[in-house]
């Protein structure tokens, strides 16, 4: 069978696995939308977890990125992993304790208020959508790479799919889909890994081959022959505040992002909260210490593959020509040898971000493009694995994108139809009209991601850092402040998370003027070295800073509020206080 | 539970929480980044030492951190009686 009608087979199985386990689990009452009915196992909820934190960019690009990056890529890996020993000691079991369904439930009543209610909502919604349009554009990427299927009928099936188990399983269908998913995507990246590893250094276990073996120490022996600096060296892209900043901003962010958070509180109690945290973690481990080996060995063979040959024999090699013709890779003869070179610098001019592949920049010998997606999708062939597993990493990378989707979904149309709807405009709403504006809400929710995945709005792809700097300066600090500090009010609460999220919104916005305004320059280009990835840091401190003086200079919170947070510090009684 | 035993136990749990908070900084923040240089003078394997800690070390005490605290947690929720 050929690659295609092995992608057409493996993506059709999964897809109707998926619809399968979304009607499934479809719901009938607000607990069951909102937080599953608070039924789900400790180690289910991590693979969930997983699934719903490993996007699309995780899956297919992550690798490549570190592969360009050499050392720097660290801040991904530390960035996206230890933000979960931060939610695991900070935050899961305190607000699992607490019980209800949303962050901004938390917050509104933590801080009895309405307009804190409403910031936090607001925040929610902000990060959770810049998040979701690049979701919905994986999947169509996807779709179009494996499939030739153009990238608005990729966003169209993919709508499809979420839209039916979102609206009608709401987070119950959603976490069982997402088991489903993890379990496809890890295993789709894994197979080719150890593949790789295997032709490569005889090794089969990535981590192991990628750690023992000296590919490494010959990989930083060739760059350097090639006039690269050594793979391993550290902050040859961004100075060493950057690299703290940008890690620091990325974990804070991780704990403080809605989607990530509302899986916590669908487990039974505080203890499966603290449990589920470490198997999610372990889970994600699995691919976040594959992608750094998976990104050297990838590099090696590339450049081994390639450098100081001919056009017309590297062109022989089946991957080569594949992604050569998808423009995932490009070549141009610049000093007319007839050989490659791969060298320092760029092959093609870059306009508006992408390489311009008539004009070769002449101011670098590089010969070669290598896009990063392509350190990803092109293993299975490099390695000579069969067409099925090809397949398997186009339903890996839809299971990585759908999955994250529909969490993001979730934790955004909760915030509309819950916090906003139902705590502040219709308290008297009844069990049912909550739920049918739920479903409503979720599935606008979908048409809306799915028309942002279709037509991009320019600034998306470059303001990830909003997500992760606005998340870590408006919600992580007063969340954590929330269960800690007992003395903590409503004014500090509010007048935290409002600089925090005004300073993150207005330096992101300065330093990224091209991208989001279509400035010619940005207004500045970084503050003290520290980047727009990592500046969220400075708003989450001004924010710790701002709610610290405000609290102590207004009266405390009422007594009911205290006994509140000394009641979210015991574990005893979470799972009676679900039943209500 | 009365207000100094919920004291005592909370007190505990900051205590265990800041322990595992600077063994978290510092695989990360100092073995991953700030000592990163010359930790690289030492060789794990076939890669400089500050380096892996970057890459791979770090990621696997985060998660020996959590599975830590949970199980520490368990034992300190049946000594004071708050567990389900």
């Amino acid at each position: 069978m050929s690659v295609e009608a092995w992608t057409y087979l493996l993506v059709g199985i999964t897809f109707a696995l998926y619809i399968y386990i979304g009607y499934a689990s479809r719901v009938r009452e607000t607990a069951g939308f909102y937080v599953a009915g608070r039924g789900v196992p400790a180690i289910a909820n991590g693979a969930a977890t997983a699934a719903d934190w490993m996007s699309a960019a995780s899956f297919i690009s992550m690798a490549g990125l570190i592969s360009s990056m050499g050392y720097d890529g660290a801040v991904y890996l530390m960035g996206w992993t230890g933000g979960y020993v931060l939610l695991a000691l900070l935050l899961a079991p305190y607000l699992r304790k607490y019980g209800k369904y949303t962050v901004p439930d938390f917050i509104g009543d933590r801080y009895y208020s309405h307009a804190a209610r409403a910031v936090a909502a607001i925040a929610t919604i902000f990060i959770s959508l810049t998040y979701v349009a690049g979701q919905m554009r994986g999947v169509g990427i996807v779709f179009s790479r494996f499939l030739q299927v153009d990238i608005a009928t990729g966003v169209i099936i993919g709508v499809a799919v979420v839209a039916f188990f979102a609206v009608l399983g709401g987070m119950k269908g959603i976490t069982w889909t997402q088991v489903a998913q993890y379990t496809v995507l890890i295993i789709a990246y894994l197979i080719p890994a150890i593949a790789i590893a295997n032709v490569l250094t005889g090794n089969p276990i990535p981590q192991l081959a990628f750690t023992f073996s000296d590919l490494v120490s010959r990989l930083n022996q060739i760059q350097v022959d090639l006039g690269f600096t050594e793979y391993t060296k550290p902050f040859q892209g961004k100075p060493m505040i950057d690299i703290l900043a940008i890690t620091l901003a990325l974990m804070v962010g991780t704990a403080g992002l809605p989607h990530v958070i509302i899986r916590f509180y669908t487990v039974p109690d505080v203890r499966s909260a603290r449990y589920s945290a470490g198997w999610a973690l372990l889970f994600i481990a699995l691919l976040y210490t594959t992608a750094p080996a998976l990104a050297a060995f990838a590099r090696y063979n590339l450049i081994t593959t390639l450098n100081g040959k001919t056009l017309e024999e590297v062109r022989q090699i089946d991957w080569v020509a594949k992604w050569e013709k998808t423009k995932l890779l490009a070549f141009v003869d610049k000093d007319g040898d007839g050989k490659i070179t791969i060298a320092p610098g760029r092959a093609f001019v870059l306009k508006g971000g992408k390489p311009d592949f008539n004009t070769p920049d002449e101011k670098s010998r590089n010969e070669v493009y290598i896009d990063n997606d392509i350190i990803v999708l092109s293993t299975p062939e490099v390695a000579r694995l069969a067409p099925w597993v090809i397949a398997l990493v186009a339903a890996g990378g839809l299971a990585a994108a759908l999955s994250t989707a529909a969490g993001l979904l979730l934790a955004m149309s909760s915030a509309l139809s819950h916090d906003i709807y139902y705590r502040i405009f219709r308290p008297n709403a009844t069990e049912a009209q909550r739920l049918l504006a739920g479903r409503i809400v979720i599935l606008l929710a979908v048409i809306l991601a799915g028309y942002f995945g279709i037509n991009p709005p320019g600034f998306v792809a470059q303001v990830v850092a909003f997500a992760f700097g606005l998340a870590a300066s408006s919600l992580f600090p007063v969340i954590l402040l929330g269960i800690f500090d007992r003395r903590m009010n409503k004014e500090g609460a509010i007048a935290g998370m409002l600089v925090g999220l005004i300073f993150t919104a207005v330096m992101i916005g300065m330093m990224r003027a091209p991208q989001i305004f279509g400035a010619p320059a940005p207004v500045i280009k970084d503050l003290f070295g520290i980047s727009a990835e990592g500046v969220g840091v400075v708003g989450m401190i001004l924010n710790f800073i701002v709610a610290y003086l405000v609290s102590r200079a207004t009266p405390p919170p009422p007594q009911e509020i205290q006994k509140l947070v000394d009641e979210i510090r015991v574990p005893k009684g979470a799972g009676a206080a679900s039943e209500h | 539970m009365d207000g100094t035993k919920l004291e005592e136990y909370w007190k505990k749990n900051v205590g265990l929480i800041r322990n595992l908070l600077i063994v978290w900084a510092l695989v990360s923040y100092v073995f991953g980044i700030l000592l990163v240089e010359p930790l690289n003078g030492i060789r794990l394997g076939g890669l400089p030492l500050g380096f892996w800690f970057a890459q791979q070390g770090s990621i696997y005490v985060f998660v020996i951190l959590i599975f830590y605290y949970a199980w520490r947690m368990d034992q300190l929720d049946r000594e004071y009686h708050v567990h389900e």
